[in-house]
């Protein structure tokens, strides 16, 4: 699944420590979502979507 | 969370240290502190049992503290770990009792190779993911 959350972060001013410390996970997991190499739970997914100010389907963006 | 974090690993290091200071002490203690036949012999068995029980549960309470991908890297390699350990167990239980090989199968080498395969698990998952 592609995200937008490398560029969503970059434009709150954000580093990965601290979207994962808002978020409740790990800076290795925030950097394996951004590389697309994992795909996060809908907890985290809408955690993020809170943060940003999105819905979910604009951060997580579907292959198909 | 990094608190919360070192707390659990702390816990789990306090008790995987006495674990194997209980562990000596039940393996040498009826050799060279006290007579084999002593009621201290079983103490010490208890006492390594029963730490072995607490260290059980803090990795339990450090596990459940991880994140999702965490949990995913830890489990993956947990499966491949249990699949070895079966697999390469009861291969080597085999050759024992069909005396293929010249020693008896010792518990250790179990244990050193479940170690070993759940070690590179983990290196190779975490390389994966970052």
């Amino acid at each position: 699944m592609n995200n937008r959350v490398k560029e969503l972060r970059k434009g709150k001013g954000l580093t990965q420590e601290d979207l994962a410390e808002i978020i409740g996970v790990s800076r290795q997991t925030v950097n394996a979502i951004e590389k697309q190499k994992f795909d996060p739970s809908l907890n985290t997914a809408f955690k993020m979507a809170k943060l940003f100010e999105l819905p979910i389907e604009s951060i997580f963006l579907s292959e198909d | 969370m990094k608190e919360e974090r070192k707390k659990r690993i702390t816990q789990l290091a306090i008790w995987t240290w006495t674990w194997v200071a209980t562990l000596a002490l039940a393996t040498f203690g009826p050799e060279f502190i006290w007579t084999a036949d002593s009621p201290l012999t079983s103490v010490s068995i208890i006492l390594n049992f029963l730490n072995g029980a607490l260290m059980i549960w803090a990795n339990r309470n450090l596990y459940n503290h991880y994140d999702e991908l965490e949990r995913k890297i830890h489990l993956e390699a947990m499966a491949l770990t249990l699949g070895v350990a079966v697999i390469v167990g009861l291969t080597y239980s085999l050759l024992d009792q069909k005396n293929i090989i010249q020693s008896d199968a010792e518990i250790g080498v179990l244990v050193g190779i479940i170690g070993i395969t759940y070690g590179v698990a983990m290196g190779i998952n975490t390389k994966r993911y970052s």
